[in-house]
């Protein structure tokens, strides 16, 4: 008999049948539909124990395997196992912010250090929240792990945004936030060093790419690489510099700044960053893409990048949610009346 | 005197088993994506919920390993069948179902056993 941890519950399964069968009839809380390895509804986490048997990850994003992704239905119970669902809310701890630095107009670069040593991928992406208030909000995280000391995030000035305003106006070195997380499997991973990589950014949707592309490169990637960042105006445009520079050291990189709007700067291209990526890159078939921005772009993209033949386990895109979209500025609870909430927030 | 004979190997491993259905489902997919005519019934925010809806479809059409029987697929067509999911989106997909099959260059009486088997679901499909 094996023994199961699975979301603070023990179970103990005879190797008889599959991993969820097992667990099902012991009357796990698990969601399934199909049982063949199909649907990947049933998807769990593994935490540790017996190795997860392959064919319990075949066809699998590798980003997800890298998660510890399984299917449980076409898994073999392999031992004792700690499991998971999928969705966890992750470790909140503390950070402190120790940089702020304006990238542009109503767009800046926090840089935040962890108590703990914190673990992640370039692409993924944090919750912060305001220490005492209901206040959350997800940032993509723009640093790489192996070349930078702090985390950073970038954040865009919204108009209504009660995060964003008092990030962009009143946060300073020393400010404490919590952090949540990391969330994500959208980001790089070696191996495949010479696949031909398509990136895909509008606005601050910059910054988890910004990451992966320098983590690519610093992982040697040697596969030609194309980097479309999309504004509306040229001043939305940021980390030009910084883009151009690495163009110089690496010879398979390619930067290409597009301006939707009314272009005004030389060297910037005119039309929506994800047109002109797939007016250029028509033939897709085994090219890996990031795709990271406003939701309706991300979801066209990764249409057009499916039909242009790139394999759906090759597209790289977690929803972005702009949450502040709203018409007035929501009132926050009050800080003084409420605690922390008692469970960690899930996004 | 009996002979032990090797029952006749089922449609499904005719057409190669697993390896058809993922040889299939992208081409199938695509196809049914860039059909403007269904593509609203295929779109989705979750694309890999969706490929993997398609992988269930065809690993059913090819005579696989299914649990779906008839009252499921009613159950789930019936959001659909209330958008307006007709006879002419049926056929629609059918169709894509036989090109992805001769784009594989299946033979035709395999091709023809399948579209059967698709065809056997049409009143469940649309809730008739």
């Amino acid at each position: 008999m094996a023994v199961i941890e699975y979301e603070g519950a023990t179970f103990h399964c005879s190797d008889s049948e599959n991993l969820l069968s097992e667990l099902i009839r012991q009357g796990a809380d698990i969601l399934f539909s199909c049982r063949n390895g199909i649907c990947q509804s049933c998807m769990l986490k593994y935490k540790g124990g017996a190795p997860i048997p392959e064919l319990a990850t075949a066809g699998l994003k590798e980003t997800w395997r890298n998660e510890g992704y399984f299917l449980p239905c076409l898994c073999p119970v392999p031992g004792d196992l700690t499991i998971s669902r999928i969705s966890n809310p992750g470790i909140i701890q503390r950070a402190v912010v120790v940089d702020k630095t304006f990238l542009a107009t109503g767009i800046c670069a926090i840089r935040l250090d962890t108590e703990k040593s914190f673990e992640y991928h370039s692409g993924q992406f944090i919750n912060v929240r305001r220490v005492n208030t209901g206040l959350i909000r997800s940032y993509s995280l723009a640093s790489v792990p192996s070349l930078d000391s702090s985390l950073e995030i970038h954040v865009k000035r919204l108009e209504n945004g009660v995060m964003s305003n008092w990030m962009c106006d009143e946060v300073a070195s020393g400010e404490v936030v919590q952090l949540i997380g990391p969330h994500g499997a959208s980001y790089y991973l070696p191996g495949r060093p010479s696949q031909r990589m398509l990136l895909v950014a509008t606005g601050t949707g910059l910054a988890p790419l910004w990451g992966i592309v320098r983590s690519a490169l610093a992982a040697g990637h040697a596969g030609r690489i194309d980097l479309y960042h999309g504004s509306r105006h040229s001043e939305g445009l940021y980390l030009c510099n910084e883009l151009r520079e690495m163009v110089s050291r690496y010879n398979n990189f390619h930067y290409h700044p597009c301006v939707s709007g009314s272009t005004t700067r030389e060297g910037h291209r005119h039309g929506r960053a994800d047109d002109t990526a797939f007016a250029e890159n028509a033939d897709l078939t085994g090219v890996r893409v990031f795709l990271c921005g406003a939701p309706p772009m991300v979801q066209s993209a990764k249409r057009l990048a499916y039909l242009a033949g790139a394999s759906l386990a090759d597209i790289f895109a977690d929803p972005f949610e702009l949450r502040d979209l709203r018409s007035k500025t929501r009132t926050d609870p009050d800080p003084g009346k409420i605690g922390l909430p008692q469970k960690a927030l899930t996004v | 005197m009996t002979q032990m004979t090797k029952p006749a190997p089922s449609l499904f491993e005719r057409l190669g088993g697993a390896g058809a259905v993922d040889a299939a489902v992208d081409i199938f997919y695509r196809r049914v994506l860039a059909d403007k005519s269904i593509s609203h019934f295929f779109d989705s925010t979750d694309m890999d919920a969706q490929r993997a809806k398609q992988k269930a479809f065809l690993t059913m059409a090819f005579g696989g390993p299914n649990k779906y029987s008839g009252k499921d697929l009613r159950t789930a067509h019936a959001p659909l069948v209330a958008r307006g999911l007709n006879g002419g989106h049926f056929d629609a997909v059918a169709g894509h179902l036989k090109a992805t099959l001769e784009q594989l260059g299946v033979e035709k009486s395999l091709v023809d056993e399948v579209i059967g088997a698709a065809a056997s679901t049409r009143k469940d499909v649309l809730g008739q």
